[in-house]
Formats: C-alpha cells, structure tokens, sequence
C-alpha cells in the first residue's frame, strides 16, 4: 500500500528519444490509476522506469516514502503484469503463481497453499496443474494478475492488460479487474491506449502525448472539461466536434453562423479571437424545424451505432463537419435540412494554442 | 492424315524425351549408389569385421566369433581406455556447458561495443587451439602450468577449443528467450543466476542437450590434444589406446582393434538416439546477420 510519486522524472533513450518528459505525477494510496495515451506516446516507458526496468535520466519516483529512484527492481516491491503476461512456459500454474514466493525461499508446501488461496480468489480452480500454454488468454491473463498478487506489493503496474483478449472477454475481463482492485486495495497503475478502458475503469487518468502529461482527472473530468483540443478528440468514443471560429459580438461566428459563447469561457473572450469551438456528439441535438441559436445545415452520413446513430451535419458556407449522436428512432433522412442545437454549458471553448478556455 | 502424322510425330518425340529421363534417371542412380558404397562400405567392415575369427582390411562375410571381444576384455588398457574417454568427455562436457551458458547468456544481454567482432574472432582462432598449428605452444603453456599428463589439463584444452562454437550457438538460443520472462523474475527480486538457473536455461534446454552431445562427440573422437599431453597409458582415452594395438610382428592388430572399434563407437551412436528423441536437434538460427 502506497502512494507512486514522480517530480521531474525524465527518461531519454539513447538517441535522444524522451520516451518521459518532466512527469510530475502523484498517484495516490489504494487508487486505480490509467496511463492513457496513443501509441509512441511514452506510457510503457513511464511504467517501465516507474518499475526500475529502464533507468530514469534525472527526477525521482518515491513509492510510498521510499525514495526509489535508484533502487534495483526487486526491491522496489511493485508487480508487473506485462502485455504478453510473461508466464513461464515450462512451469505449472502452481508454480508460476507462487515463484516470487520461492524467491522469497518460502518452503514448498506453504507455498502451494498459497497458490492454491490466491487461484481461488482469480477463479482459476482446477487449473493449477496445467501448463500456461494450455491456458486461453483469459486464464492466461488471470494467472499473470494471480503471480503478481501472492508476491504482496505496494504497487500494482498492468502494461495493457486487456489487449490480448478478444472484444468480449475483454469487457468481461474489466469488470473482474474493477471489482478486484478495490478488493486487494493495492494502488495500481495501468497502461492503456483504448479511452473507453481507462474511463471505465480508472479513478483517476492522466493523458500522455510525447512523453508529457497533457491532463490528469477524474474520468468525468477529462471526458467534459478536457484541457485541451488533443485530449479533446482523444477521450470519448465519438471524438469531439471542434469548430474553427472568431469571437464577434458576444457570439462566436463559425463561417456566416452565430453560436452562444460557451458558459465557462463568457467573460473570458474578446472580440475578433480566433477560436476554437467544441462540442461533444452526445451532447448535441437534431431539430427539423428552425432552432434559434443553433447551427443550420444538410444531413449527409448516418452511422448506426446500435440503440443510436451517429449523424453527420455538413454546414453550408464551409463544408465544417458536425457530428451528433441522436436515438434510434428519431434519426432524419440523407439530405435532410436540420438545426443541431445544445446548450451553451455542454459546449468548450479553446485559444489559438489549443487550451480550453475557462476553469 | 496429317493429323494422324502429327500426333506420331509427337508420340516419338515424347518416348525419345522419356529415354532420356529414363537414362538420366539411371546415371543418378549409379552416382548415388557409388557415392553410398563408398560411405557405407567401412561401416559394413565396422559390422563384420570384429565377429570375423580373420579380420582382414576388405569386408566380407565373417567366419563368425566372439574370441576378439575375449581378447579384447582381457586386455587391461583397452577397458580403462574408454573409461578414459568418459572422464574426458564427460568432464569437457560440463566444463562447456557451465562456462558456455554463463558466457552466453552474459554476451546476449549486456551490450558491449565489438561484441559481435569478439564473438567471430574467437570462432576463427577457436580451429587453431585444438589444431597441429597450435600444437607447440599449447604443450609449452602445459607445460609451464604443470599440467602434463593431467586428464584435467586434456579437459581444459579440448574445452577451450569447444567453447566458442558452443557460445555462438548458445547465444543464439539465448537471444531468442523474452525479455520479459526475466524482467518479470527480476521484478520479484531474482537474482541474475537466479534467473539463468530458473528461466533461462530450462528455456535454452534443448540448445544445451545439442551442445552436450556434440561436445562429447568431438572430444570422444579426439586423438591429438591427448595423444601431445599425456603420458602415462593408464590416463589415456581408446582413440590414443587403439593406435597402440600392434601385433608383435608390427601389423595392426586387426582384430583388436575392430571389436574396440565397435565398442568405441556404440556409446556415440546411442547418445545420438538418445538425445534426438528427447529434444530433436535443433542447430536453428545459427548465424545471423
Ligand atoms: N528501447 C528503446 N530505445 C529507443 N527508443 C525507444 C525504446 N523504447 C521505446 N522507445 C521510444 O520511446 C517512445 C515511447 O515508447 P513507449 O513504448 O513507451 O510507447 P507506448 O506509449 O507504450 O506505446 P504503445 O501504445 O505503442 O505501447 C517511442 O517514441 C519509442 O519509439
Ligand atoms: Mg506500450
């Protein structure tokens, strides 16, 4: 049980690569905590040093109120699930499960019990005696996670645990792990480029770009209040809709168009700013008939997305895209002409730079 | 009609075309047979010839008899001799394994600039230190180490010209292990023998049988390093003690040294069996770019 925190941790890989830049993260006791970010981005690289598997250029980790920066690997007492789940092929489960105790030098008979106590809590009853190679991945992935619980560690670090699993047992497989971590009240960090993963599971997520930290928040937060345009369009199984516009008049005009200032950014905007206008699919509307105050245009894709459909709403002076996701029942024709209306308080607004607008 | 001609025309040429495969196929035939009779025709004399009561240097049918191999364990050197060969072979063995796994599995994970240029050079000179070229110096250095007519002195010298061939193979093996399957070790704390004891070689396992047999074999077959360096008869592996099996008019001594033969060969030939229906050689990979 403890707490992970990095200050100006940075890892260059030779060549010059910083595969982490100036982190300065904490994670706090106990917490279920997602590294998200796309691929390249650094998230592995950040577990490893976090891990002591690569060395850290300059900064320092502190587990707990162990300093670790320069501590071997095996006394850091952290426990890796890798992406392969790394399980000895030529070693039962029992076995596999309960070497960090023979490490340890635990006598043999206490630790198969042991073995036998944790494979109980990861169901993998009956299992014990097989090869890991007579496993399927599921189990596989439960093995790795029962290894790594039998040798107690502070802290828990998954490097896409789930991305080895097909579409559906991977759903299963994150309801297991979101029911488990709390349970075993370990911290745990996990590695993930799939948003919809670390929003689910996660207590809190910090989104990586090239190495740097670009938000760290609550799921709700970076998902409704994102820092900037790239966590914007990266958090969210539709990606935001972001505008092109300039503030005028107290409105913003996007092409011949006036929309509302965004609630959070009124006061904050003066006239003649280029900005950037956001606004989630799933908190915009479709009207049919004329909406005062929203954004007139045709209706050219419809997706179905199951118990909804993603529509595309192109806008007439400069061929902007809109996207919104209405109900089953009540999505319009191709060619269409509809209003796409909001409310100013679900909408974002951002500068130049690409940072949200607002507090 | 023209027709009809046409398709003789091509009936001809097609059994002119099968006459010749026909013939081709012949010429092969007798190559093969040739090139087989003269691989085969000494393992035949291997057979026959230790149960023939007049061994001669053709093969031929034996008279047959067991008195070579009574004539063979009556005599006192003959027997200690593969005993011998066994301390040799043996011993180079776990020498080669021991060092040949510590040093390959080093070489695969610490980087060291040259390290490849190191490893082709000391597979290059390795020919040298078992060959005649370096034959003097190596006495002298023996010498100088006192270890003249020691059967470990023989071990070190046969060891040492297995070893990098046998580090090369290794390495490879030992390249082709995941990186995680020791991160992860390393993680619970294991330590590097730890981890070489617990997962790396079992990993390499079939690599090191090869190696194991191939190292007996080359110092089973061995005449030269311990014809130079030992002595005294009573150490001296079958491959130098059969070279001594002279009749007392100066004549090979043709039945003797058949039935050793025989007896020398069998324990190589059954390591073989052995060892390729447990693991199957497996020499892959082997060079890389
Ligand atoms: N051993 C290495 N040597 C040099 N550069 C490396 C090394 N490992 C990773 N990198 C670089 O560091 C950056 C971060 O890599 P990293 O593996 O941490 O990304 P990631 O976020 O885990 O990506 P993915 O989602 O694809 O696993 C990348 O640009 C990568 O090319
Ligand atoms: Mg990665």
């Amino acid at each position: 049980m403890a707490s992970i925190t990095t200050s100006s941790l940075i890892k260059e890989y030779p060549g010059g690569v910083r595969g982490v830049d100036e982190m300065d993260v904490t994670i706090h006791d106990g917490e279920f905590f997602a590294l998200l970010g796309p691929s390249g981005c650094g998230k592995t690289t950040l577990l490893r040093t976090i891990a002591g598997l690569e060395k850290s250029t300059s900064g320092s980790i502190k587990i707990g109120d162990r300093e670790v920066t320069n501590m071997e690997p095996g006394q850091r007492r952290v426990a890796m699930v890798f992406q392969d789940y790394a399980l000895f092929p030529h070693m039962s489960i029992a076995d596999n499960i309960a070497y960090p105790l023979k490490i340890q030098k635990v006598a043999k008979t206490e630790r198969h019990s042991r073995a036998e106590e944790v494979g109980d809590k990861l169901s993998l009853q009956g299992l014990l005696e097989r090869r890991p190679g007579q496993l399927s991945g599921g189990q596989q992935q439960r093995v790795a996670l029962a290894r790594a619980v039998t040798s107690r560690p502070d802290v828990f670090l998954f490097d896409e645990p789930l991305s080895n699993l097909d579409a559906r047992l991977r759903l299963e497989a994150r309801t297991f792990l979101k029911k488990l971590q709390p349970d075993l009240g370990v911290t745990t960090v996990f590695v993930t480029h799939d948003q919809a993963e670390a929003l689910a599971l996660a207590d809190r997520i910090a989104i990586m770009r090239s190495g740097k930290m670009q938000q760290l928040g609550t799921p709700r937060e970076v998902f409704q209040r994102p820092a900037n345009t790239f966590v914007a369009s990266f958090v969210g199984s539709t990606s935001m809709n972001l505008l092109k516009g300039t503030v005028s008049a107290g409105s913003v005009l996007i092409g011949r168009q006036r929309v509302a200032i965004p609630t959070d950014a009124v006061d904050r905007v003066g006239d003649g700013q280029e900005i950037t206008w956001g606004a989630r699919p799933e908190y915009l509307d479709i009207s049919l008939v004329a909406a005062p105050g929203g954004l007139e245009g045709t209706v050219t894709v419809s997706e179905n997305l199951g118990a909804s459909a993603l529509i595309t709403v192109e806008l007439p002076e400069n061929g902007d895209l809109v996207q919104v996701v209405v109900s089953e029942d009540r999505e319009p024709g191709i060619g269409t002409h509809v209003w796409v209306t909001f409310e100013p308080r679900r909408t974002l607004l951002f500068d130049s730079e690409g940072l949200r607008i607002g507090d | 009609m023209t027709a009809l001609r046409g398709s003789s025309r091509t009936a001809q040429k097609e059994s002119r075309q099968m006459l010749g495969h026909f013939l081709g196929l012949m010429g092969k035939s007798v190559f093969t047979a040739l090139v087989l009779a003269f691989f085969v025709i000494p393992v035949l004399w291997l057979v026959f010839a230790p149960f023939d009561a007049h061994p001669g240097l053709n093969v031929k049918l034996p008279e047959f008899t067991l008195n070579n191999f009574k004539v063979l364990f009556d005599n006192p050197t003959a027997i200690a001799s593969l005993g011998n060969s066994l301390i040799l072979a043996l011993g180079s063995m776990v020498v080669v394994l021991v060092l040949g796994s510590l040093a390959s599995y080093s070489l695969s994970r610490v980087k060291i600039p040259g390290r490849d240029l190191l490893l082709y050079t000391l597979l290059l000179l390795s020919s040298i230190i078992t060959g005649t070229a370096a034959m003097v110096p190596t006495f002298l250095l023996m010498v100088k180490l006192g270890l003249i007519d020691s059967q470990f002195g023989v071990i070190l010298v046969l060891s040492g010209g297995i070893l990098p061939t046998v580090i090369f193979i290794l390495k490879d093996f030992m390249d082709s292990t995941p990186k995680s399957y020791e991160e992860s070790a390393r993680l619970y704390g294991a330590k590097p023998l730890r981890i070489l004891w617990d997962v790396v070689i079992p990993l390499a396992r079939p690599g090191l049988a090869t190696i194991a047999v191939w190292a007996v074999v080359q110092v089973w077959g061995n005449f030269l390093v311990p014809y130079i360096l030992l002595r005294s008869p009573s150490k001296s592996p079958a491959a130098v003690v059969m070279y001594t099996f002279y009749t007392e008019g100066g004549q090979p001594n043709l039945a003797l040294i058949s039935a050793f033969s025989l007896l020398f060969s069998i324990p190589v030939v059954a390591m073989y069996f052995f060892v390729n229906r447990r693991y199957g050689f497996r020499f892959h990979g082997g060079i890389k770019s």
